[in-house]
C-alpha cells in the first residue's frame, strides 16, 4: 500500500514453503497472476473493516444455524461450521482440465457400477480383483441385476483432490455413497460473496447455482413418470442426528424437495409412496443421504429401523430412481485406484485424465512386498469404506506397534491399502489470532459432479478444506478443520441464475402443499403447541417472580397463590417436603426457568421447541430460524452464570419478545396450507387448554381470594391493558371473568380462543373431509350458556368458595378435557406415529 | 453300479400368531428348492394365508428361487406352507485323498491379474467375509492342525468337520441367529447354522471358498445308531470348492460329521444364512411374534404316508 497508515504488505510475513505448492504465491515469491487482484484488495482492507467482515461471517453461520454435528461431542451438540473468508482461487484454464477429469471419472465409476452389478466382465477379464468387489460389505448382493432408469447408478459424485508440489492435481478419494458437502459449499458461497462483493463481481467468479439446476434437471429427466404425473422427488435423510443434517435440510429447501425420513415412505407392491396428510403420493426419485445398506431392512440390514421395507423391489421394477443407486458405496474404496487406468481404457476407451495418489493394494503379493519395504513413506488405510480404521502414518509407528500392524496386514492383506504420503498444497487463510495476517494452511478441494441428460456436469468450485495447523495431513471437518469457498474464474460471461428466491420472508413454508408428509404435519402441530406452551410458562413464571420480588421475600397471599397456580399448571414441580430449604421460592423459580432437565420448566419447553423446529427446519424461513437460535443461545448463556432475579425477569421479557416475533412469523410469513393450519391449531389448542386450566384452578383456590390476585391474573392472561381501558377501577371478579372468559373481542379470552379454534377446525374438516368430534363444540356451548348473573354481588372474599365459581370452574375443566381429546384424535387420525416402527421377523 | 434316486415329500410349515394385528407386512421367502445336477424338483408349491396383496417370484443373485410377498391389510396370523416332491441322486465325491493339496487350491483362488477360470471366479463369491462370517485369525488358528502342509484339501476339510463335531455340543439354547462366530468358537455350543458358519469362517480364513447350504435332512433312528440331530427342522451345512471338473463343490455336514448324500435335500445356497434365510420379514404392529415351524421329511418309497401329509399334497393337486 502506498498509504502510510497501512502497515507493510501481507506478503511480508506470509510463510514460504519449499516442500509444498502455494496456491497464491509462486516459487519466486511473487503473487500468482490469478490472485493479484484479490490479494491487492485484501492487502488494502483496514483491520477494522476486516474484523467487521469476520464478524459478519460468524453471525451468518450462527444465525443460519450452519452446523456440523460431531458424533464424538459429549451431548451430540452441533458445532458451528468453520469458514475462512479468503476463497481458494482457480484460473479458468486450470479449471477446465480439472472439470473434464472429474466428469470423466464420474462416467468411469458409473460404467464400473453398471458392470459390477451386471455382467462383471471386469472380474472375468482380471481387471479387478474379486476381493475388491465380493470382499466388500459395500457390495450389495441383493442389488445385483437391478438396472436403474437411464442406466445411471451414480447420480452425484464427489472427489477429494489435492495438489502435489509440482502443481499437478491428484485424486485422493472418491465419494460415491451419498456425497456430502455441496450444500456447505453453497452456503459458503452465499456468505463469502457478501464478504467480498466487489471482488466477486470484478473477478468474474463462476456461479454455482447452475450446478444445482443441472442436478434438478438430471433427476427430473430420469424420473419414471407415467402419463401426466409430475415427477415427485424427495430427499431422504437419516434424521437430525446425522453429522450433515444441516445440509440435508438446507438442500431440501434450496432444491424445493420434501425432506423425508424412512418412515415417511412406504412401499405398496412395485411403488414407493410418501405418506401425506391427504393420503399416499407416489415418489419417483429418492435423493438419498442415507447409507445404502440401511435403505431396505427387508433385504439389506435388518437391524435398522431407518429404511423403507420393500424399496429394492420397487427398484427391481424400475419404478423409482434412487440417487445414488443402492450399492454405489462400493467404489469409495481407495484400493480400486491402482486399477482405474486400465479399466478406463477398457470401459471408456480413453486414458484416465487425472492420476490418483499412488496406491498399493496389499492383496497383490508384489504390492504387499513393496509396502513392507517402504513402510516409512506410506499411509496405511482400510481397503473397504465400511471398515473403520484411522489412517496409520508409516514413519510414526515403531517397534511393537509397527510389528502388530504388519501382522494384521499379513493376516488379511486384501483389507489394506497403502498410499503415498501426500504433501498438500497450501493456501492463504486469514488469521483470527492476529491483527492482520495471512497464514499458510494445507488445503484440499472436494469437487462435485452430477448426472445430466448430456453427461456429467461439474460444479465450478467446490468445498475447499483447510487444516488447522501448518502440518495437518488429514483434512476433515470431523477433526476440527475449516472450510473455504472456491472461486473458479471465467473468461466468458457469468451466469446469474439463482435458485434462491429474492425475498426471504414469504418463501416460508411449502412448495407443494399436497405433498406434506404426515410427519412434517405432526411436527408442525407440536411446534405450534410448544411455541404456545413456552409463552405460557414464561408468562406464568414472570407473574410468580413478580409477586416474589414485590413481597421482598415474604410469603404474601399473592406469592402463595401464584406459586400454587404455577404448580397446578405444571410449570413448577410439586413441593419437595423433604427439603424445605430448597423450596425457597427464588430457587424454585430460577430452576423452573433455567434448568432444562426439570419437567415443565421453561428451558425444557425451549428445548422441546427447538427439537420440533429442527425436524421441520426446511419449512421455516431463515428469519424464523434466527429467532429460535437466538432464544436458545440466550438460555445457554444464562446457564453458564448464576442469574439474579433481575436478570431472570429480563430474560423472561426477552423470551416473551421472541415469542411474539415467532407468532408474527407464523401469521405473516407462512403459506396458508395444511401444515400451517395444523401449526395454528396446535397453538390454539395449547392456549385454550392453558387458559381454561388456570382459570378453573384460580376460581377454586382459597389462596387467590385477595384483590391483588385479580391483578396478576389479568397480567398472566395478558389482559391488564384491556381491563384498565374498560374499567377505570381496581379489578373485580365479575368484569374480570367476563373479560377473560366470555368477551368475544379479547384475544386472550377463553371463548375467543375457542371460536378461532373452531373456525380452523371447520375449515380443515371441509378440506380433509373429516368430521371433528363434537365434544369440544358441546363444551363451548355449555360454557357460553353459563349465567354470569350468578357471580353478581358475591362478597369478594368468599367468592372463591362459592357454588357459582365451582360451577364455572367445572365448565372450564370440561372444556380443557375436550381440547385434550381433540388433540389425541388429531394424532390418531393424521400423524405418522413416530413411535410405531417396523421390526424384523425371522423364521427357520 | 448306480444307486437309484431317493424321492421325498417335504412339508415345511411356518405359522405366526401375532399378539396384536399386523397392519403391514412384507416377507422374503427362500422356501423353494433349487434344481441341481443330482436333485430334481418334481413338484413344489407354497401356500400362503392370508392371500398376499402382492407377490413377486424370481431368482436371487446366487440363482436360488426367491419369493417376495406383501400384506397390506391388517391380519392376526400368517401361515406359509411349502410342499415339495424331490428326487435326490447319490453324489458322494470321489476318493478324498485324490483332491489337490489345500495350498494349491488357496493359491489358485488368489488374484494374480490374469483372467480367472469361470468356475474359479464363481467360487470367489464365497471366499470373503459376509454378514455372519467374520474372518478373524482365531479361526485360522483353530483350523490350523487340520491343514498340515501338502495334505489333500478334502481330507483337511473332513478333519476340520470331525474336529468341530467332536469339540462342539449341539445346544439350541446356546445361540440365536445373530450370535457371532467367535462367540460360538469360544463357548463350543450351538446349532447347525452356528457349526456351518464356524466351519465356513475357518475355511475362508485359510483362503478357501466355502458356501452355506440350507435344506432338510431325513431323520429316523436306525437300529443301533443314535438319532441324527436336526430332525423336523430346516438344516444347514457347508460346501467347499475344489477346482477342476472332478470334484467341484463338495458338501460337508459338521453337525452330523458326514458327507451329505441322498438324505440331504438342498433348498438354497449363499455366502451365509443372511443370503438365504428361509423366511425373513418386516412387520408393522403385531406384538410378540415367535414363529412355529414344523418340517416333515418323508421318504416316499420307504414308509406309508401319514394321512395329514397325503391330504396336504392331494389338496394341492386339486388346486393345481
Amino acid at each position: 500500500m502506498t498509504d502510510g497508515s497501512m502497515a507493510r504488505t501481507l506478503l511480508a510475513i506470509y510463510p514460504h514453503s519449499a516442500r509444498r505448492y502455494d496456491e497464491m504465491m509462486s516459487a519466486d515469491g511473487a503473487v500468482r497472476p490469478h490472485w493479484q487482484q484479490f490479494f491487492s484488495h485484501l492487502d488494502a482492507v483496514a483491520p477494522d473493516e476486516m474484523r467487521q467482515r469476520l464478524a459478519f461471517v460468524d453471525r451468518r453461520i450462527l444465525e443460519n444455524g450452519v452446523t456440523y454435528n460431531v458424533y464424538a461431542a459429549p451431548d451430540g451438540a452441533d458445532r458451528p461450521w468453520a469458514l475462512d473468508p479468503v476463497p481458494l482461487i482457480i484460473p479458468p484454464e486450470e479449471w477446465a482440465e480439472v472439470s473434464a477429469a472429474v466428469a470423466q471419472r464420474a462416467a468411469l465409476l458409473n460404467a464400473m457400477l453398471a458392470d459390477l452389478y451386471g455382467p462383471q466382465t471386469l472380474l472375468a477379464e482380471g481387471l479387478l480383483p474379486p476381493a475388491l468387489v465380493y470382499g466388500q460389505h459395500g457390495y450389495l448382493w441383493p442389488c445385483h441385476g437391478i438396472k436403474p432408469p437411464g442406466d445411471i447408478w451414480l447420480h452425484s459424485y464427489a472427489v477429494d483432490l489435492a495438489r502435489s508440489p509440482n502443481g499437478q492435481w491428484w485424486v485422493i478419494a472418491d465419494r460415491t455413497q451419498a456425497p456430502s458437502g455441496a450444500g456447505y459449499a453453497l452456503e459458503n458461497r452465499l456468505i463469502v460473496s457478501r464478504v467480498f462483493p466487489e471482488m466477486f463481481r470484478d473477478l468474474r467468479v463462476q456461479h454455482v447455482a447452475d450446478f444445482f439446476r443441472a442436478k434438478q434437471e438430471g433427476l427430473t429427466a430420469l424420473a419414471p413418470v407415467e402419463g401426466d404425473e409430475q415427477p415427485h422427488i424427495v430427499l431422504l435423510t437419516p434424521g437430525p442426528y446425522n453429522e450433515t443434517y444441516f445440509e440435508h435440510a438446507y438442500l431440501a429447501r434450496y432444491l424445493g424437495y420434501p425432506l423425508v425420513e424412512g418412515q415417511d415412505l412406504t412401499v405398496r407392491g412395485d411403488t414407493v409412496y410418501l405418506k401425506t396428510l391427504r393420503g399416499l403420493k407416489r415418489v419417483h426419485v429418492i435423493l438419498r443421504r442415507q447409507d445404502d445398506s440401511y435403505c431396505d431392512p427387508l433385504e439389506l440390514r435388518g437391524d435398522s429401523a431407518l429404511g423403507v421395507p420393500g424399496l429394492l423391489n420397487v427398484a427391481r421394477a424400475g419404478r423409482v430412481v434412487i440417487a445414488n443407486a443402492l450399492g454405489s458405496g462400493l467404489l469409495g474404496s481407495g484400493a480400486l485406484m491402482g486399477f482405474l487406468p486400465a479399466i478406463c481404457e477398457r470401459l471408456l476407451g480413453e486414458k484416465l485424465m487425472m492420476p490418483s495418489v499412488a496406491t498399493w493394494w496389499c492383496g497383490e503379493k508384489p504390492a504387499l512386498e513393496y509396502v513392507k519395504k517402504h513402510f516409512d513413506e506410506l499411509v496405511i488405510k482400510p481397503a473397504y469404506p465400511t471398515q473403520h480404521m484411522e489412517p496409520v502414518f508409516g514413519h510414526e509407528v515403531k517397534g511393537e506397534e509397527r510389528a502388530e500392524i504388519l501382522r494384521r496386514i499379513e493376516a488379511r492383506p486384501h483389507a489394506y491399502v497403502a498410499q503415498e504420503m501426500v504433501h498438500l498444497s497450501q493456501a492463504p487463510t486469514w488469521s483470527r489470532a492476529h491483527e492482520r495476517r495471512l497464514l499458510a494452511r494445507p488445503v484440499g478441494l472436494r469437487a462435485y459432479a452430477v448426472t445430466t441428460p448430456d453427461g456429467y456436469s461439474v460444479m465450478p468450485g467446490g468445498l475447499a478444506r483447510v487444516g488447522t495447523a501448518g502440518d495437518t495431513r488429514i483434512l476433515s471437518m470431523q477433526r476440527g478443520g475449516a472450510s473455504k469457498d472456491t472461486w473458479v474464474l471465467t473468461n466468458g460471461p457469468v451466469s446469474d441464475f439463482s435458485l434462491l428466491k429474492p425475498s426471504v420472508g414469504v418463501r416460508d413454508l411449502v412448495r407443494a402443499g399436497a405433498n406434506l408428509s404426515s410427519r412434517v404435519v405432526e411436527n408442525l402441530f407440536w411446534l405450534g403447541r410448544y411455541s404456545e406452551r413456552f409463552d405460557d410458562s414464561a408468562r406464568m413464571l414472570r407473574v410468580a417472580l413478580g409477586r416474589v420480588v414485590v413481597a421482598g421475600g415474604g410469603k404474601t397471599p399473592a406469592v402463595i397463590a401464584a406459586m400454587a397456580l404455577a404448580r397446578h399448571v405444571g410449570v413448577l414441580p410439586e413441593p419437595d417436603e423433604d427439603d424445605p430449604v430448597k423450596e425457597g421460592s427464588e430457587h424454585v423459580l430460577l430452576e423452573a426457568i433455567y434448568n432444562p432437565d426439570q419437567p415443565g420448566s421453561l428451558a425444557g419447553n425451549i428445548r422441546s421447541l427447538m427439537w420440533t423446529a429442527t425436524h421441520v427446519r426446511e419449512r421455516l424461513s431463515l428469519d424464523h430460524w434466527h429467532s429460535l437460535n437466538r432464544l436458545q443461545r440466550d438460555q445457554q448463556a444464562a446457564l453458564k452464570k448464576h442469574p439474579t432475579l433481575t436478570e431472570a425477569i429480563a430474560f423472561l421479557d426477552r423470551v416473551l419478545g421472541v415469542s411474539s416475533s415467532l407468532t408474527g412469523f407464523a401469521m405473516d410469513n407462512m403459506t396458508r396450507d395444511d401444515g400451517w393450519r395444523f401449526l395454528i391449531i396446535g397453538r390454539r389448542l395449547e392456549r385454550l387448554s392453558f387458559l381454561a386450566q388456570s382459570l378453573a384452578q384460580f376460581l377454586t383456590m382459597e389462596s387467590a381470594s385477595g384483590p391483588e390476585s385479580l391483578d396478576w391474573l389479568l397480567d398472566l392472561m395478558d389482559s391488564i391493558i384491556t381491563y384498565r381501558s374498560r374499567y377505570s377501577r381496581s379489578p373485580e371478579l365479575l368484569p374480570v371473568i367476563d373479560l377473560l372468559v366470555f368477551d368475544d373481542s379479547n384475544p386472550h379470552g377463553v371463548l375467543f380462543q375457542a371460536g378461532v379454534l373452531t373456525r380452523y377446525l371447520e375449515r380443515m374438516g371441509r378440506e380433509l373431509g373429516a368430521d371433528f368430534d363434537g365434544e369440544l363444540a358441546e363444551a363451548i356451548e355449555r360454557l357460553r350458556a353459563f349465567d354470569l348473573g350468578k357471580l353478581e354481588h358475591l362478597p369478594y372474599s368468599r367468592g372463591f368458595a362459592s357454588a357459582p365459581c365451582s360451577e364455572l370452574a367445572g365448565l372450564l375443566r370440561d372444556l380443557q378435557t375436550a381440547a385434550g381429546q381433540l388433540s389425541d384424535w388429531l394424532g390418531m387420525r393424521y400423524f405418522t406415529h413416530v413411535g410405531d416402527v417396523s421390526r424384523q421377523t425371522m423364521a427357520l | 453300479m448306480t444307486m437309484p434316486a431317493v424321492r421325498y415329500h417335504v412339508l415345511h410349515e411356518t405359522r405366526y400368531d401375532y399378539g396384536s394385528p399386523v397392519s403391514l407386512s412384507q416377507q422374503q421367502l427362500h422356501l423353494s428348492p433349487r434344481i441341481l445336477a443330482w436333485q430334481q424338483v418334481e413338484e413344489q408349491c407354497v401356500d400362503i394365508e392370508p392371500t398376499p396383496s402382492w407377490r413377486r417370484d424370481g431368482l436371487d443373485a446366487f440363482g436360488n428361487p426367491v419369493t417376495w410377498v406383501a400384506f397390506h391389510a391388517p391380519h392376526d396370523s400368517l401361515l406359509i406352507r411349502s410342499v415339495m416332491t424331490i428326487a435326490v441322486e447319490p453324489h458322494l465325491p470321489g476318493d478324498l485323498k485324490n483332491s489337490p493339496p489345500w495350498e494349491a487350491v488357496r493359491d489358485r483362488l488368489a488374484y494374480d491379474a490374469t483372467d480367472p477360470q469361470p468356475a474359479d471366479l464363481d467360487a470367489t463369491r464365497f471366499l470373503f467375509e459376509s454378514p455372519h462370517v467374520r474372518i478373524k485369525h482365531e479361526l485360522a488358528d483353530y483350523a490350523a492342525d487340520c491343514f498340515p502342509p501338502g495334505k489333500p484339501l478334502l481330507l483337511c476339510v473332513q478333519a476340520l468337520m470331525a474336529k468341530i463335531f467332536t469339540e462342539f455340543t449341539f445346544d439350541p439354547e446356546a445361540t440365536t441367529v445373530s450370535t457371532p462366530v467367535l462367540d460360538v468358537l469360544e463357548n463350543k455350543r450351538g446349532v447347525c447354522q452356528d457349526f456351518a458358519h464356524l466351519m465356513i469362517a475357518c475355511l475362508r480364513a485359510l483362503g478357501l471358498a466355502a458356501r452355506y447350504v440350507s435344506g432338510y435332512l431325513l431323520t429316523r433312528p436306525p437300529p443301533g445308531k443314535p438319532r441324527l440331530i436336526g430332525a423336523d427342522a430346516s438344516h444347514a451345512w457347508v460346501s467347499v470348492y475344489v477346482p477342476g471338473s472332478e470334484y467341484g463343490w463338495v458338501d460337508f455336514d459338521p453337525t452330523n460329521n458326514l458327507l451329505p448324500d441322498t438324505e440331504h435335500i438342498t433348498l438354497s445356497f449363499g455366502r451365509d444364512f443372511s443370503d438365504i434365510s428361509p423366511l425373513r420379514g418386516i412387520i408393522l404392529g403385531g406384538g410378540g411374534a415367535e414363529p412355529e415351524v414344523a418340517v416333515t421329511v418323508f421318504p416316499i418309497e420307504e414308509e406309508d404316508m401319514p394321512r395329514e401329509l397325503l391330504a396336504a399334497i392331494e389338496s394341492r393337486k386339486g388346486a393345481g
